[in-house]
């Protein structure tokens, strides 16, 4: 659209890289859980680039949101980025951004306070990971003309395709795993058979 | 600094074996065979205080803590 | 009211038994024996008499009793008192025989306790649930208004570690009895948060007789560091098992054979010790001396292997049995329990391979990274076990190293119960 100003592409650009970082967020979330290792790099290197670029998408969101409203071109309010659904523009798919930013803070905000809250609790508000994520792609989709052909379209399907993809690998591992009940049990089916076979495993059974 | 000594400990039930504490803080903790940590029971001497408290926060199962005897 | 214990009208004797009664007592012989529970009228009076008695928890980790009382005592708020009858063991029959022939005892314990902390919630847990004898028990105090403190029976489920201490709180709170990690412990943080005071029956049928006698004359029999008696759960190399009660620091050889038809001694139950025979035959059961076997008294499990029977056999079974019942919670034992239950099975087998005997070496040995290293004492039991069945079965392993045996009957000896928990509903 033409008169389009600089916090427009702001915006915009953010945004963009907010829907790349959170693909690669929840990606590292899932390899954190699953105890797996990029190649090349120690434990705590997926731990860490789990939390700091879950830190680094808030800050690229914000600057998006901080972007739109500051645009004199459309009549966004400051708290659209937290309040769904108070925007005259877009009113419905800036909404879902906002729905999704709130369960971003609100896993980020109980992350921070991991020691110090009920372990059941954290895990279940961690989760929403899969509700947020969703949601911020319909945002991206729905309110920006520029995603909705073209290069930037590939982009975001890409990343939804990783993100279903590894998604439903977790669900795979989820249904692989040994139940409790049957740990011990496993582990002895294990070395019996490869006591018989005069081999030495290294297999462990993580729980 | 702490005034009073503290030591980490690690609640088994809670511990899946990332690993991520004995990357973080050789000096005090090692791997078993089977990857679950083996934690020095001795206080934690003071030069190691920090490292010990960024590897209490870097376990992702919560299992390492710090405790006051 | 006065604290100091009135000396009762007929002088009871310290002779034994004190606990078992000829034939199962009913509430009206009970008290014609004993007399009423001589409640203090005050929560922690009783504590300093126990303390006195010199009393330690008969359920196996002969803690001092009056510690724990005094933990919960001194807590405020609601608190929890529990007897603890789910002996879990499956050697042990002690516990099971008490609340048949002497439940009224372990109530009166129950209900003293409660009184000596403060306690308003009772509980009574064992495997056997609400059986007809504790039933008709309860019902007849009831009707007598003896126990100021309602009892609730829950059933334990029949895995191991049922009995243990958090296991006990967390099945009570509708949880799976599993072992939870502490700190807290359960006389802080127990049931629901409440201080839970956990005590095994006999533990409790021992204060119910300190209370009414005192702690001199408690102390009458046993030894000065380990006053009282205890029960134990015997088994004699012709398989039958009886249980006893006998005073601490009985010589073993007057529970036990050491002759020519026992193999070995099995002291303390599945997570007791083996001891060889005849050069372990001058011991006597108390922790101080046994200590120096590595040994311990535990909740009185004592068995003589028969000459006949296979220990490496006998131990293999126990330590497959002990594998399968660990809650699978904790990496270490998870990991190493059933691998040294394989390691063992090939070593009861004829040949094995030389990297078994190391293994269980480093699983089992000294600085092993099992023991100590899980939520609760299921891994460091096993490898106690473990450790002093490679020691006194030694020869055997060299023999069956060459494809023989010395033993002659193949039948199973220590008791173990039929099936493995395969699903979460066997812990609930």
């Amino acid at each position: 659209m033409s008169g389009s100003t600089a916090f427009w592409y702001a915006s915009r650009a953010t945004g963009i890289v907010a829907l790349l970082l959170l693909t690669a967020v929840l990606v590292l979330g899932i390899l954190v859980n699953r105890q797996g290792r990029l190649p090349g790099l120690p434990r705590f290197a997926v731990t860490s680039l789990h939390r700091n670029l879950s830190l680094l998408s808030v800050a690229f969101i914000a600057v998006h949101v901080l972007a739109a409203v500051l645009d004199t071109y459309v009549s966004i309010p400051a708290t659209a980025g937290v309040i769904p659904f108070v925007s005259g523009y877009e009113r419905f798919w800036l909404g879902l951004g906002a729905i999704s930013f709130d369960l971003m803070i609100a896993m980020i905000v109980t992350s921070l306070l991991r020691g110090r809250m009920n372990r059941v609790l954290w895990r279940a508000i961690h989760l929403l990971a899969y509700l947020s994520w969703p949601v911020a792609f319909a945002h991206s989709i729905g309110s920006s003309k520029d995603l909705q052909h073209g290069w930037l379209l590939y982009l975001a399907v890409g990343c939804a395709l990783v993100v279903v993809a590894a998604t439903a690998w977790r669900l795979a591992q989820a249904a692989r795993q040994v139940p409790r009940a049957a740990r011990v049990a496993a582990v002895y089916a294990q070395h019996t058979s490869d006591n018989r076979r005069s081999r030495r495993t290294r297999e462990t059974v993580k729980r | 600094m702490p005034l009073t000594p503290e030591t980490l400990k690690v609640n088994p039930i809670d511990c899946t074996g990332h690993g991520v504490c004995a990357e973080l803080l050789p000096e005090l903790v090692s791997l078993d065979e089977w990857g679950y940590p083996i934690v020095d029971p001795r206080p934690v001497p003071p030069q190691l205080d920090r490292e010990a408290r960024r590897a209490v926060a870097a376990c992702p199962a919560l299992a390492l803590k710090l405790m006051r005897k | 009211m006065t604290t100091t214990v009135k000396e009762p009208a007929t002088r009871q004797a310290a002779a034994l038994p004190r606990l078992l009664p000829a034939a199962p007592e009913d509430l009206r012989h009970h008290l014609a024996r004993y007399g009423p529970a001589p409640y203090r009228g005050q929560a922690g009076l009783l504590i300093g008499d126990i303390e006195t008695s010199g009393l330690t928890g008969r359920g196996g980790a002969a803690f001092p009793v009056y510690r724990k009382l005094a933990i919960v005592a001194q807590a405020r708020g609601r608190k929890v008192v529990v007897a603890n009858g789910a002996e879990s063991e499956p050697a042990s029959r002690k516990d099971e025989l008490l609340l048949r022939a002497a439940p009224n005892l372990v109530l009166d314990g129950l209900q003293l306790a409660a009184e000596a902390t403060g306690a308003t919630e009772a509980h009574l847990y064992t495997h056997h649930g609400a059986t007809p004898e504790i039933l008709r028990a309860l019902a007849e105090r009831a009707a007598a208004g003896l126990d100021p403190v309602s009892v609730t029976i829950t059933q334990a489920p029949p895995r191991f570690l049922a009995g243990q201490e958090s296991a006990l709180v967390n099945h009570l709170g509708g949880g799976p009895a599993r072992p939870t990690f502490g700190p807290p412990r359960v006389t802080e943080r127990g049931l629901h948060g409440a201080p839970t005071l956990v005590q095994n029956v006999e533990t409790l049928a021992h204060i119910a007789l300190i209370a009414r006698y005192g702690p001199r004359w408690f102390r009458a029999v046993g030894t000065t560091a380990e006053p009282g008696s205890m029960l134990a759960t015997v088994y004699s190399p012709d398989g039958k098992c009886r249980v006893v009660e006998a005073e601490i620091g009985a010589p073993l050889n007057t529970l036990l054979s050491s002759g020519p038809d026992t193999r070995a001694w099995l002291v303390g139950g599945y997570h007791g010790t083996w001891l060889p025979v005849p050069q372990a035959a001058a011991l006597t059961l108390e922790n101080a001396t046994l200590k120096k076997y590595g040994a311990a008294a535990g909740a009185g499990v004592l068995a003589a292997l028969p000459s006949d029977r296979c220990g490496l056999t006998e131990a293999a079974r126990v330590v497959g049995y002990l594998a399968a019942e660990s809650a699978g919670q904790c990496g270490p034992c998870l990991n190493g329990l059933p691998r040294i239950a394989a390691g063992l099975a090939e070593l009861a087998g004829p040949g094995h391979r030389r990297q078994v005997r190391a293994d269980l070496e480093r699983w089992s040995g000294p600085q092993n990274l099992v023991e100590g290293r899980g939520a609760c004492n299921h891994p460091d039991g096993t490898v106690r076990f473990v450790r002093s069945a490679l020691l006194v079965f030694a020869p055997e392993i060299s023999l069956h190293a060459r494809g023989q045996c010395s033993a002659t009957n193949r039948r199973p000896f220590l008791p173990l119960p039929d099936g493995i928990p395969t699903s979460e509903e066997d812990w609930t």
